[in-house]
């Protein structure tokens, strides 16, 4: 079956990535298909690579962009969002006259026509928030 | 392109937190992306289209128009939860768009009929 992924919150404050990030090793583990994680509303705060958890704790950030690069996972931050909440790649940065970047390896910023795109290719779209 | 049925479920008050906003976001992307869209308002969700919204004193912007326009983008089917409008005082005549006030058991059978259902 062709999954996709919307997680909605943010590491650390919700569980919901957590949830989201084992859903989709445990989907993969079972021999299904990821089309493309999502990340919307503050979501999009997974997606920064300057997150510095403390040592005895997981790191939400480095693990999805671990899983991104084991299995090719197509995770995209939407832009509307990550301007929002400050989450900038090179690209973004230049459009908005920012001297600094933080994507974290593994994701990319696009638009919301992923999230409808990520309906229409997929067989179920799994939401992770509030 | 495909054409799948999107509904989309708004469940919290316009401006305690984003979630109304950005879900208006991505109705309007769904619509254009020509997909089947639909929306449901539940719980507090049907706060957000409340007529007389004014946030000034808040230092918000308002969106209260966009739901307006949804019309313009062939959004049409609103589809509102009759005891989360009556648990809270409300009527259909308080609200700033025509919707269609459906049963709980009605509005589950609105999504049963969809292919994708994005809650916010």
């Amino acid at each position: 079956m062709i999954f996709s992924i919307l997680v909605n919150e943010g590491p650390y404050q919700h569980q919901a990535s957590d949830t989201a990030f084992n859903f989709a090793k445990t989907v993969l583990s079972k021999g299904h298909t990821i089309f493309r994680v999502f990340f919307y509303h503050d979501g999009v705060n997974n997606g920064t690579r300057l997150t510095t958890p403390p040592q005895d704790d997981r790191n939400v950030i480095a693990k999805w962009t671990k899983l991104a690069q084991d299995s090719e996972l197509d995770m995209v931050v939407c832009v509307a969002a990550a301007q929002r909440r400050g989450i900038v790649d090179e690209g973004e940065a230049k459009r908005n006259g920012k001297d600094a970047t933080n994507l974290a390896p593994g994701f990319r910023i696009s638009g919301l026509g992923q999230l409808i795109e990520a309906g229409i290719q997929s067989d179920r779209i799994v939401t992770f928030g509030d | 392109m495909t054409i799948k049925k999107f509904m989309f479920v708004n469940r919290k008050a316009p401006y305690g937190t984003i979630y109304a906003l950005e879900s208006l976001e991505v109705v309007l992307i769904g619509a254009a992306f020509e997909q089947d869209v639909s929306m449901a308002f539940t719980d507090d969700g049907v706060y957000q289209l409340k007529k007389g919204q004014n946030t000034k004193a808040i230092g918000i912007k308002g969106f209260e128009k966009t739901y307006g326009a949804l019309e313009d983008y062939d959004v049409t089917k609103l589809y509102v939860d009759q005891e989360s409008l009556t648990a809270r005082g409300l009527t259909a005549e308080d609200l700033c768009v025509p919707v269609e006030v459906v049963s709980r058991a009605e509005l589950g059978k609105h999504m049963e009929a969809q292919d994708v259902v994005l809650s916010f």
